[in-house]
C-alpha cells in the first residue's frame, strides 16, 4: 500500500468534479481528482447539443466543447487528475481507499473531500426488458456520440423528458431510424423545442402509452405498446406491435450515493431529485464536516447546475483551508449562487428549486438537532 | 470469417472526424475490425454483435444496458479472463473476446 496526501481530494472528473478542482487549485490548494474512467469529462463528451440558459452559463455551446474547455482549465489550474483510479471507500478521518491506474492500493489522506460521483440511469422491468437491445438512453448516446457506433437501426424511445427527446434526435443525426417516442404521462415531459424537432422529423410522440412487452429470441425484434387509462392501467385491445431492434429507456436517473453513505452522511428522500440524496448546506458541505458533495449526487439536475455546484464546493473547501479570505470566498460564492438561481427558474427549474430548498432546510433542521445534543459527533 | 463494421457512423452533421488506429480483435474466433482504445463493447456492436453473455440459471442472453461500467450486463471473457466489463475496457490489438456462459471459472479469474 502506498500513501498520498492532499489538501482536497475530489471523486469524479465530470462536470462538477472538474469545476471544483479548478476553483480550489486556482485558489492555491493542493488538489487531486480521482476518476475510475479512462477519460475525464464524465458525461459531457456525449452531449453534442447546445446548452440552455444564458450566455454566462455557456448557453449555445455544445456539451463536448464545454468539456474540452474544462480539461484545458484544469490542466492550467495545477490540479492533479488520476484516471483509471477507483475510489472504493471513504474511511475515518477523511481517508480514501483508492486502486489507482498503476494497480497500487493507495491510502489518501485529505483535509477536505468533495464527492462528485454523478448519477446512473434508471431501469424499468417488463417482459423482455433484459433482452440485448434494451438499453439506457444515455448508454445509446454514449455509443453514438462518443464511440460512433449505432446501437440499433430502428429504435423505440420510452420517455419524453429532455433526455428521451434529445437522444432520439441525436440517434437520427447518427443515422438511425426512430420509430416512436412513448410516454406514459398524458403530456410530453421535456421542452417543446426538443419535442418539435422530433415531430418535424416525422416521429410520433405517443403520450398515454407504455411498453407492454419486448419480444425477440436472442435480441429485441419488436416492441408491443399499449394505451393507458387515467389510472395508468393498460387498456386491453389497444396493443400495437412496432418492429424495432432497440428500445431505449429514458426513465430518469438516480444519484450514485454509495460513498456518501459510507462516509456516514445523513440523507433524505426526494423523488424530484432522483431518490436518496445527502443533506448539504449552502457551501455543499454534508453533515460530515469536511465532506462536500456536488453535481448529480446531490440530486439529479443537469450539467450546467452540476458545474456551478462544483465551483461552490471548490470555493468553500479552499476557503475553509484558508486559501481564500472570507471576503474573497463570499464574493465568489455569491456569483455562483446567483447563476445557480437562474438555472433553477422556469417550469422545470422551479420544481428543482423547491426540492433543493427542502433538502437544505432539512440540513438546517438536522444541524439544529445535533447542536442541541452537543454538536456533531 | 470476419464480421463487418456495418454500424459504424461514417458521417455526422456535428461531430468532427477522428483519427484512430485500426486493429483487429477476435470474437469467438471471428475477426472484427476495431479501433485501438475504444471500448470492446463498441467494437462488437459495430459488427452487429449485441448478445454478450448468458445468465447462470436460465441461460438467457444479456447485452449492454448502461455503457458506463455500472450494470455489469456486458461482462465477457477477454484474453481468457472472465467477468470483464467490456463497455469500459479498451480494445488492444489481437484481443480474444468470447461470450461468457454463467460465472467465470476461478482459475481463469486468477490469471
Amino acid at each position: 500500500m502506498r500513501k498520498m496526501e492532499a489538501d482536497i481530494a475530489i471523486i469524479g472528473a465530470g462536470s462538477a468534479g472538474l469545476c471544483a478542482a479548478i476553483q480550489a487549485a486556482e485558489a492555491g490548494a493542493d488538489v487531486v481528482v480521482f476518476d475510475e474512467n479512462q477519460l475525464p469529462g464524465g458525461q459531457l463528451f456525449k452531449q453534442i447539443h447546445k446548452f440552455f440558459g444564458s450566455r454566462e452559463h455557456q448557453a449555445g455551446v455544445r456539451g463536448f466543447e464545454i468539456g474540452q474547455q474544462l480539461l484545458e482549465d484544469v490542466k492550467k489550474s495545477g490540479a492533479k487528475v488520476m484516471l483509471d483510479s477507483v475510489v472504493y471507500g471513504l474511511f475515518a478521518e477523511n481517508s480514501l481507499g483508492v486502486i489507482a491506474e498503476d494497480k497500487y492500493h493507495y491510502e489518501v489522506k485529505a483535509k477536505k473531500i468533495i464527492i462528485a460521483a454523478g448519477a446512473k440511469e434508471n431501469y424499468m422491468a417488463f417482459p423482455g426488458s433484459t433482452l440485448p437491445g434494451v438499453m439506457g438512453a444515455g448508454a445509446a448516446q454514449t455509443m453514438i456520440n462518443v464511440n460512433r457506433v449505432l446501437p440499433g437501426k430502428r429504435i423505440v424511445m420510452l420517455g419524453s423528458g429532455n433526455v428521451g427527446l434529445i437522444v432520439s434526435y441525436q440517434l437520427m443525426q447518427a443515422g438511425a431510424q426512430v420509430a416512436a417516442v412513448v410516454e406514459a404521462a398524458p403530456t410530453i415531459g421535456g421542452y417543446g423545442v426538443h419535442a418539435g424537432k422530433i415531430r418535424r422529423a416525422g416521429v410520433p410522440i405517443l403520450t398515454g402509452h407504455t411498453i407492454k412487452e419486448v419480444y425477440g429470441k436472442e435480441e429485441v425484434e419488436g416492441v408491443i405498446l399499449a394505451q393507458l387509462d387515467e389510472k395508468w392501467q393498460m387498456i386491453p385491445g389497444t396493443e400495437q406491435d412496432i418492429k424495432a431492434d432497440t428500445l431505449c429507456l429514458a426513465v430518469g436517473l438516480n444519484p450514485m450515493t454509495e460513498l456518501a453513505w459510507m462516509a456516514g452522511c445523513q440523507f433524505t428522500h426526494i423523488p424530484a431529485l432522483g431518490g436518496h440524496v445527502p443533506l448539504h448546506d449552502h457551501n455543499m458541505e454534508t453533515t460530515k464536516p469536511g465532506v462536500y458533495v456536488a453535481g448529480d449526487i446531490t440530486g439529479v439536475e443537469e450539467a450546467s447546475s452540476a458545474m456551478e455546484e462544483g465551483k461552490l464546493a471548490g470555493i468553500a473547501a479552499a476557503a475553509a483551508l484558508g486559501y481564500l479570505s472570507q471576503e474573497e470566498a463570499a464574493a465568489k460564492k455569491q456569483e455562483v449562487l446567483r447563476r445557480l438561481d437562474m438555472l433553477r427558474t422556469g417550469l422545470f427549474g422551479e420544481k428543482r428549486k423547491a426540492a433543493k430548498e427542502r433538502q437544505m432546510a432539512e440540513m438546517v433542521g438536522y444541524q439544529a438537532v445535533t447542536a442541541e445534543k452537543g454538536g456533531v459527533k | 470469417m470476419s464480421l463487418s463494421g456495418e454500424r459504424r457512423i461514417q458521417e455526422h452533421p456535428i461531430l468532427p472526424e477522428v483519427d484512430r488506429k485500426q486493429v483487429t480483435i477476435y470474437f469467438d474466433g471471428q475477426a472484427i475490425s476495431a479501433y485501438e482504445g475504444e471500448p470492446i463493447a463498441a467494437a462488437l456492436m459495430s459488427a452487429g454483435v449485441r448478445s454478450f453473455r448468458r445468465t447462470v440459471k436460465r441461460g438467457e442472453p444479456r447485452g449492454i444496458f448502461c455503457a458506463i461500467g455500472r450494470c455489469t450486463d456486458c461482462m465477457m471473457i477477454v484474453n481468457g479472463k472472465p467477468n470483464i466489463r467490456t463497455c469500459v475496457t479498451p480494445v488492444e490489438d489481437g484481443m480474444q473476446v468470447s461470450r461468457q456462459l454463467g460465472y467465470g471459472k476461478a482459475e481463469e479469474a486468477a490469471k
